[in-house]
């Protein structure tokens, strides 16, 4: 029926919608506006979910990190005698862990002690970590000069370390730390390697800080036995490993299932290992999931909002065009007159609608690519824009043009011919 | 009258064949009787006028002729089509194949141009937009606009107005012109440019059917049908337009 005359038809439209430019501007304002609030919404809730992402993905998707903590009824408990609390972590569970788990990479035991560090005058108080050779692997750093440790280190207790290399700038301001001895809490080590965050990242940037060793010679020089001195009163306490990382092996989906099944049997497995809550699971992939389900449903949300405007610019197209369908009722009867079905008469105005709403749409479609960049140095928010968001926002504004468009083109075409003509 | 569809034309030639047309109205409670009953039979090449006092039927009649509205009784042949019977799309099509219209107001679009306003009907029809352009350059050039192609109606005079809506009710080469009160906006001089105008389509072959309520304009048709309270009053066969119908088509 319309074939091939669609685009004289969209033409027409057009045609007829320039001759009251103001009106079809200001008509169309209003969908500019939705589209670009529904597009400026959805990045803002996009930068929020990448920010929360970003922060968990540092943390290693493929890990899974168990953590001792102090149970609740230890922290309460007044420390009455010189026995120490135990609880936490054990050496021989990360032998149980890496026997039973499949799908299992490595597994990096980390003793975590508090001692300072000297080198001659130069003293500082960081994290030294026991650890062994796969610490590297899993803790988003990466080696700068010198080598890291070896499976070696660990089976004969050497004293050797690593330093970040903050910590190698802080007691080495002027010489190359490589060959050089330093002391923790005492004990002499061989600086071997230096470390780094594999890139500008957060936790790269905490990483920097710290003396690797290996952990059988933490254990032999330091013990487990800690003890604190805080506001007057003294804390002895047991733990063997502070925590133990866990890598998962697998690409893209079969990483996530093995991850999933994996924290699942870790779970099970250390409930029966303890008596006591005392040790933490911490999934970064859960986390992960669970972050960009909850981004989901903010977008979501905030679009939502943001459509509103654009139904209620389409109740304004509404509006104007069944004022354009009264205003051109005797064209509509002289069209009527002259052969033209009421599918032509429906074609006619719904083009027109659409081709507003589509205008619309378009503007839209730029304010909300550039909004994005505004917010963001406005408010500093982070906003994302995705070129998926711009075809969502524009084809509903599309369909906004044909859903309020459709009711002032049926009423167009319900108009008898004879009334149509008489009407003045 | 076996197959009301399709034919029932005693002659070919027979173009409109009304069957005891009615048309009535249902006001409330009272029913108007716009059109009571008209039989009437047009040929090809003819020229009619109707004419009557307002309120008689009149303008029903020929929104009727013209497939605008239907009758709510009896029957109406367009070319051997049954028109009562036709759904809101074949009537269009009808339409826009069989009629061209030509309106007291002229009933240009003003927002298009002469040519545009021309290429309308065609638009309707499918027809290939390079022809009906041609065609439109064609008729406007025979009713003397070739040099206002472009101009938008409000540009125009009545008088050409009234030319341009002749040309396009030209455009599909209808079987029957139908001309509502065509002079009735327009001076007297203009009205017998006009008037003219149509005698020239009439002398060409056209079939012509134009109300009015003024006897000199009838005077120009060579039968008139007067119509009084939806009834047909007389049919007069005029003398003096049927001496030029009858001059015209020795020739």
């Amino acid at each position: 029926m319309i074939r091939g005359s669609t685009l004289r038809t969209v033409r027409l439209g057009v045609k007829n919608l320039m001759l009251h430019p103001l009106r079809s501007f200001l008509t169309t304002l209003g969908i500019t506006i939705g589209v670009a609030a529904v597009i400026c919404m959805l990045a803002v809730g996009e930068g929020a979910s990448y920010e929360a992402q970003q922060k968990i993905k540092a943390l290693g998707s493929n890990n899974i990190l168990l953590r001792s903590v102090k149970p609740a009824e230890l922290e309460t408990q007044q420390q009455s005698s010189m026995a120490p609390q135990r609880y936490g972590l054990e050496y021989e569970e990360v032998e149980i862990l890496r026997e039973t788990m499949p799908a299992v990479r490595v597994v990096v035991p980390v003793r975590e002690l508090n001692k300072s560090a000297a080198y001659g005058e130069f003293q500082v108080n960081v994290p030294v970590y026991g650890t062994t050779e796969q610490w590297m692997s899993v803790s988003g750093v990466k080696l700068y000069e010198g080598r890291f440790l070896v499976e070696a280190d660990s089976r004969y207790s050497l004293n050797v370390c690593v330093l970040g290399t903050h910590t190698a700038g802080e007691l080495f301001p002027f010489e190359n730390p490589i060959g050089s001895d330093i002391l923790i809490a005492k004990k002499s080590f061989r600086v071997v390697g230096i470390y780094g965050p594999r890139d500008d990242s957060e936790s790269g940037a905490l990483a920097a800080d710290g003396i690797v060793i290996p952990i059988e010679s933490a254990r032999e020089y330091f013990g487990e036995l800690e003890i604190r001195t805080s506001a007057g009163s003294r804390e002895f306490k047991m733990v063997q490993l502070q925590e133990i990382k866990v890598q998962i092996e697998g690409e893209g989906n079969q990483l996530e299932d093995n991850v999933v099944a994996t924290a699942a049997s870790i779970r099970q497995l250390l409930t029966l290992l303890h008596d006591q809550p005392d040790y933490v699971i911490d999934v970064p992939l859960e986390k992960l999931q669970a972050a960009k389900e909850q981004a989901q449903i903010w977008q979501i949300f905030l679009g939502v909002i943001a459509s509103m405007a654009l139904v209620v610019a389409g109740i304004g197209i509404m509006n104007v065009m069944l004022a354009t369908v009264t205003e051109r009722t005797r064209e509509i009867g002289i069209r009527r007159a002259l052969g033209a079905k009421r599918g032509h008469i429906i074609s006619q105005f719904l083009v027109e609608t659409v081709v507003l709403s589509c205008a619309g749409g378009l503007l839209g479609v730029a304010l909300g690519i550039a909004a994005p960049m505004i917010v963001e140095a406005a408010s500093g928010m982070k906003a994302i824009f995705v070129p998926s968001f711009a075809v969502l926002a524009f084809t509903i504004s599309a369909g906004v043009g044909v859903l309020f468009g459709i009711y002032p083109a049926w009423r167009a075409a319900q108009m008898d011919p004879v009334e149509a003509l008489r009407h003045e | 009258m076996a197959d009301p569809k399709s034919g029932n034309t005693p002659s070919s030639d027979v173009l409109v064949r009304l069957d005891h047309v009615e048309r009535h109205y249902v006001m409330g409670h009272t029913v108007v009787r716009a059109l009571d009953g008209v039989d009437l039979e047009i040929k090809r090449g003819e020229y009619w006028a109707i004419v009557g006092r307002s309120g008689s039927g009149k303008s029903t009649l020929l929104n009727l002729l013209g497939c605008l509205d239907r009758p709510t009784g009896g029957h109406y042949y367009l070319g051997g089509t049954s028109v009562g019977e036709l759904n809101d799309d074949e009537i269009s099509e009808i339409r826009g194949q069989r009629i061209g219209f030509i309106f007291q107001s002229f009933n240009l679009i003003p927002q298009l141009t002469v040519l545009e306003n021309l290429e309308v009907p065609l638009f309707y029809q499918d027809i290939d937009p390079a022809y009906a352009r041609q065609r439109a350059v064609d008729l406007a050039t025979k009713v003397g606009l070739d040099e206002r192609l472009d101009h938008r109606p409000l540009e125009l005079s009545g008088g050409q107005q009234q030319r341009v809506a002749i040309a396009r009710a030209l455009m599909n080469d209808p079987l029957i012109l139908l001309a509502d009160e065509a002079t009735g906006n327009l001076d007297s001089r203009t009205e017998q440019e006009i008037l003219a105008l149509l005698d020239e389509l009439h002398s060409e072959g056209k079939t012509i059917i134009m109300v009015t309520h003024g006897q000199t304009v009838a005077d120009r048709a060579r039968r008139v049908l007067y119509l009084r309270d939806g009834k047909v009053e007389q049919i007069v066969k005029n003398r003096e337009s049927a001496i030029h119908e009858d001059a015209v088509l020795e020739q």
